[in-house]
């Protein structure tokens, strides 16, 4: 996974609250059981006026090329509703995304970003004006947006921080605690032996 | 002092990871064959093994074919890969798979309860966000995206932030005609979509308990609906009773009565609802949180993008909205108990002329059973199609959908834009006022 340090970049508007993981990847767009090949499904449902055709809706952001290159998504509250679809993320990731900041994510989401290296920032309040179209730089380590002269300052838990950080693969870092794993299991057998089959 | 999610999370805890964070144990894992092919042909590749494929569960219900006489072709094109791949990465993990017509196929969430593989006090985890459904055993169940469920499978074990604590206790008695559908509609309708942001809420009070345990599902099962880590409610004699006998569960089952909220406990947040005051719900918006009784009208301050996706105006009535489609199934609203009450309403009468109308048992030991008592029979001959169990139309996933445009009725768990097909315009609603809607050929109180 590509660590994520800092990121400088332009920040794309999608400002509508509850976006879910049917807009962002509907399951017809999962058209094969890998990770990839997803950017193209992306949004489709706003992103094209004919979804089939792929004939692109000038008045969606995604296809406003102001916006061309943007690696930073803007959005509002319950950002990544619905679906536990990971390919929300891998298809984000994919398009060119690094980093989606929001009023909030729901949970499911906001795990699968880490797990890709995708930063949320939830901000906990609605996102300042100057944040919706700007050039602005992400310093994680110090949990910083920059934009102009202002510094914002974000929320994240430590684990989340240091994954992303590292680029560490979670179950690399867990098998490091296979014994106590092991243990944990032999008391619990013992303990409840009705739930191992 | 603990609550129930206290004691569950302690009881599974292995190592504090620190900043809120910690090691939990997991003891059952679900898949389905949408995600489930994905998450084990990548750990096959990372060469890692699932360490204990005796607690990993497999089943085919996302988009396998709903259709009298299905084999694992579909109408989604690619769509046979998802279950051939599925097969064999199972088959080649060990896991114990519920096939397409294995007679104990059904929806993810409908099956773990039937077989007893959800159990109180467990941790269950699934690539499904509706796994909070078997919250309603006293587990604590969660759904997850595939990395996560790699995570687990190689490891038995989960790195999870501990979410906050909320109760929403219903106290009182629920009116007739007012289901666990309508409960959760109104909690949605109250405090928004996100209104549950990353907590675990425990179900509690009168109304909760008083509800059978299909119900009690109904009402977990939504909870991803409301930004939910999960939903639980504490075990009782119903759930006892419910799993004595099943497949997996132990026997004799062992004492679960520890398994509760402390009196004392304290949670993060509290919310309080009178039972009594609860209506039937409809949803008129795009999002779960856009809902309002059936005899409310759409809300003055109404979301403009919501308003033109689903050809609505503000003030306007739903009650005698003309639909299209009535959809009864998911894992919400597609029980014994949601088709017997549905099938009381439609018994020897017929679907409004033009008016498509299905019904999809949530799982195959569901439609047996309801054929066993004619159900069947009655839906069929009142005009509803009856079809094989799966998730079916609650989604689309590029196969079978609805007529362009068409406003549905359905007793699923999301309206979202395009969730039933592009340009799909769904109300959701309890499976009562699906099927009286669908004699009506317009959303009607049962």
């Amino acid at each position: 996974m590509m660590p994520f340090t800092t990121l400088t970049s332009l920040t794309m508007p999608l400002i509508r609250d509850n976006v879910d993981t049917d807009a962002i990847i509907p399951s017809r767009e999962m058209k094969s059981t890998g990770k990839t090949g997803l950017a193209d499904g992306l949004f489709a449902p706003w992103r094209y006026l004919d979804a089939a055709a792929r004939t692109p809706d000038p008045d969606f952001v995604l296809n406003d090329p102001t916006y061309s290159g943007a690696q930073i998504l803007i959005s509002g509250e319950n950002f990544g509703c619905g679906s536990s679809r990971e390919h929300a993320v891998w298809a984000l990731a994919e398009y060119g995304f690094r980093c989606v900041i929001a009023e909030s994510f729901a949970p499911i989401f906001r795990n699968n970003c880490v797990r890709n290296g995708l930063l949320p920032i939830g901000l906990a309040r609605a996102v300042p004006d100057e944040l919706k179209s700007a050039i602005i730089t992400i310093d994680l380590a110090a949990q910083s947006i920059q934009f102009g002269e202002q510094l914002l300052s974000f929320e994240i838990d430590e684990e989340a921080k240091n994954m992303l950080l590292e680029g560490m693969d979670a179950i690399d870092l867990t098998l490091k605690q296979k014994d106590a794993i092991q243990n944990w299991q032999s008391n619990d057998r013992s303990n409840r032996p009705w739930v191992y089959l | 002092m603990p609550s129930l999610f206290d004691k569950i999370w302690d009881a599974h805890c292995i190592a504090d990871l620190g900043g809120g964070t910690a090691l939990i144990a997991i003891d059952r894992i679900f898949l389905h064959e949408r995600t489930g092919a994905a998450a084990l042909k990548s750990l096959a590749e990372a060469s890692r093994a699932v360490v204990d494929p005796s607690r990993v569960f497999a089943v085919m219900d996302h988009i396998v074919d709903t259709r009298p006489g299905r084999g694992d072709g579909t109408l989604m094109k690619g769509g046979e890969a998802f279950i051939t791949e599925t097969r064999a990465a199972c088959h080649a993990a060990g896991i114990t798979l519920f096939d397409v017509n294995d007679p104990n196929q059904g929806i993810t969430h409908v099956i773990s309860p039937e077989l007893g593989i959800v159990l109180p006090g467990l941790t269950l985890i699934a690539p499904d966000s509706h796994t909070c459904t078997q919250g309603a055993f006293g587990a604590l169940a969660w759904g997850i995206g595939s990395s996560e469920a790699e995570h687990a499978m190689a490891t038995g074990t989960l790195r999870v932030a501990k979410p906050k604590t909320m109760r929403v206790t219903f106290s009182g008695a629920l009116k007739k005609g007012v289901t666990a559908k309508d409960m959760i509609l109104r909690l949605l309708a109250d405090y928004g979509a996100g209104g549950g942001a990353g907590h675990i809420v425990e179900f509690t009070g009168d109304a909760v308990t008083a509800l059978d345990m299909e119900a009690r599902m109904t009402l977990c099962n939504m909870a991803t609906e409301f930004a939910a880590f999960s939903g639980i409610i504490a075990p009782d004699e119903k759930t006892y009773a419910y799993l004595k006998g099943r497949r997996y569960a132990p026997d004799p089952l062992p004492d679960w009565s520890s398994l509760a909220t402390d009196p004392d406990a304290v949670f993060d947040h509290e919310i309080a609802i009178d039972a009594s005051s609860i209506k039937p719900m409809v949803s008129w918006g795009t999002s779960p949180g856009e809902s309002v009784p059936l005899s409310a009208r759409v809300p003055q301050e109404a979301n403009a993008k919501a308003l033109v996706y689903m050809g609505l105006e503000s003030g306007q009535s739903l009650e005698g909205l003309r639909i299209d489609v009535a959809f009864i199934g998911s894992c919400t609203n597609s029980r014994l108990s949601d088709l017997r009450r549905a099938a009381d309403l439609v018994k020897g009468q017929h679907v409004a002329p033009g008016v498509l109308a299905l019904v999809v048992p949530g799982s195959s030991a569901v439609k047996r059973a309801a054929e066993a008592e004619g159900l069947d029979q009655i839906f069929t001959g009142a005009g509803f199609q009856w079809r094989e169990s799966g998730c079916s139309l609650c989604f689309y996933a590029g196969g079978e959908s609805f007529p362009a445009g068409s406003r549905v009725i359905s007793s699923t768990n999301r309206n979202f834009e395009g969730r039933q097909g592009p340009g799909i315009r769904t109300h959701i609603a309890s499976p009562e006022v699906v099927a009286a809607s669908a004699l009506a050929g317009r959303i009607t109180a049962p």
